[in-house]
């Protein structure tokens, strides 16, 4: 648990976040490994965690009928995937395929949930951190629909 | 540090008086090779006619980051980026991205045929003021081209900088530029390269995103690093605003290449003007100080 803790202190996600709240997320993170086109999860299951990349490479697709999967995003070594176990209805909206095998921290959305209803102020920490997460996905999404390379430009 | 007077006359006067060419005086040159980099992207090698009757300079001495006029005869005359190597002389390489007839017409010419250069024209990249410092090339696209004499400078010259890192994002695996290259600049000592396109395709198994997103893996040292960047000018907005804001690069060592209606290369026609600059003359090269006030600005 430690050890956990540990690498949960020195991920820039959680800098200066009060060593208690880091004791009360420790509880609810576990290691994971996840194997090369393995699924971390896919599309309209259930949103039970969020991850903090350690290693490897994870493709965020979404399936598209008669055509190959659509690759969206890729996520890796050091990034925060997944905030869906935070806002209702609390499903994933894309797949989230294994490109390069992946040792992750999980974090137990529900059991968040919990802590987070129990202490607000926990919540509200953890709600800035990933509104940051959601307004940099924003803004790199508008850029990337702007297509900026085609010749126009 | 060079002291900012010193930098502005780097950018200023990159070629001396002494190999300064007739800006009006057409060289002819030979094609050496045209090499396909992407579906509607060429390298093209040329060769400058050994005796060039007019000014008798070496046509082929260049700065990074500046342009020539080339002049695809009986088509029309068009600005294009030198992308080799400025310590190779007697050759000069363009890549060029096949969008309109002249560049068409260009990029379907064969070894052994001829064109016409002017130039090179322009401000270039102020290595020297990164000198002691990390070098930072952020390039979108056919961005990479104009930054591509500055990595090979900074290569040859090791010594004289840190660490070399260079971002490039384009729109899919396949408009990836000098791939080859790319790979092999990420193998050198203290270089770090990192690519991203907007769109992956199904085999692609590198990284998906804005090339913004590539900054996440980079440990920055912003009191000691000089960025050079090109590519579309909303990407270079973003890029900015990333180093300025959230990285803290200041201002004065965020450098861009602007690329406007450049047509005649001497600051006459006013077709590249921006605000207060004539871009081919004044250009394409400014440091961010100077653009500040203009990038970005819906008149413009």
């Amino acid at each position: 648990m430690e050890t956990l803790e540990r690498v949960l202190a020195s991920h820039p996600f959680f800098d200066g976040l009060e060593s208690a709240y880091l004791k009360l997320l420790v509880g609810c993170a576990s290691n994971v490994r996840f194997p090369a086109n393995a699924y971390l999860f896919r599309e309209g299951e259930e949103a039970h965690h969020f991850y903090l990349i350690r290693q490897g490479k994870i493709a965020l697709e979404i399936y598209a009928p008669h055509c190959p999967p659509i690759l969206v995003e890729t996520q890796e070594e050091g990034d925060i995937l997944g905030f869906s176990w935070l806002l209702p209805p609390y499903t994933w909206r894309f797949d989230a395929r294994v490109i390069e095998p992946v040792r992750a921290i999980a974090l137990d959305g529900k059991c968040l949930r919990t802590k987070c209803d129990q202490n607000h102020d926990l919540g509200y920490e953890l709600l800035k951190r990933f509104s940051n997460i959601m307004d940099q996905r924003l803004a790199a999404t508008r850029l990337q629909l702007l297509d900026i390379y085609a010749s126009r430009f | 540090m060079l002291p900012d007077s010193e930098i502005a006359s780097e950018i200023a006067s990159p070629v001396t008086a002494a190999v300064r060419p007739d800006p009006r005086f057409q060289h002819g040159c030979r094609v050496e090779s045209i090499t396909r980099e992407t579906p509607d992207t060429f390298t093209l090698v040329v060769i400058p006619d050994a005796v060039t009757p007019g000014d008798g300079v070496d046509v082929h001495r260049f700065a990074p980051g500046q342009f020539s006029m080339i002049y695809v005869y009986g088509i029309g005359e068009l600005p294009i980026s030198i992308s080799g190597d400025p310590n190779l002389p007697g050759r000069l390489v363009y890549t060029v991205r096949s969008v309109g007839l002249a560049t068409k017409q260009l990029v379907s010419l064969r070894p052994g045929d001829w064109l016409g250069v002017r130039g090179p024209f322009g401000t270039s990249w102020p290595v020297r003021a990164a000198h002691g410092k990390d070098v930072l090339i952020v390039a979108g696209g056919i961005g990479l081209a104009p930054l591509r004499p500055v990595i090979y400078h900074v290569l040859r010259n090791r010594d004289d900088f840190v660490r070399l890192i260079v971002l490039y994002g384009a729109r899919s695996a396949q408009d990836l530029l000098y791939r080859k290259e790319l790979a092999e600049w990420g193998r050198q000592p203290d270089t770090q390269v990192l690519t991203t396109v907007d769109y992956g395709g199904v085999h692609w198994r590198g990284r998906v995103g804005v090339v913004t997103t590539l900054f996440k893996h980079l440990r920055m040292h912003p009191d000691r690093t000089v960025a050079f960047i090109c590519g579309p000018e909303i990407m270079m907005r973003y890029v900015i605003a990333e180093l300025e804001q959230h990285r803290g690069v200041p201002a004065r060592d965020i450098y861009l290449s602007m690329e406007r209606n450049m047509n005649c290369g001497m600051g006459f026609c006013g077709h590249c003007q921006y605000g207060p600059y004539f871009i081919c003359k004044e250009g394409p090269i400014f440091s961010y100080n100077r653009m500040r006030g203009l990038l970005g600005k819906y008149e413009l």
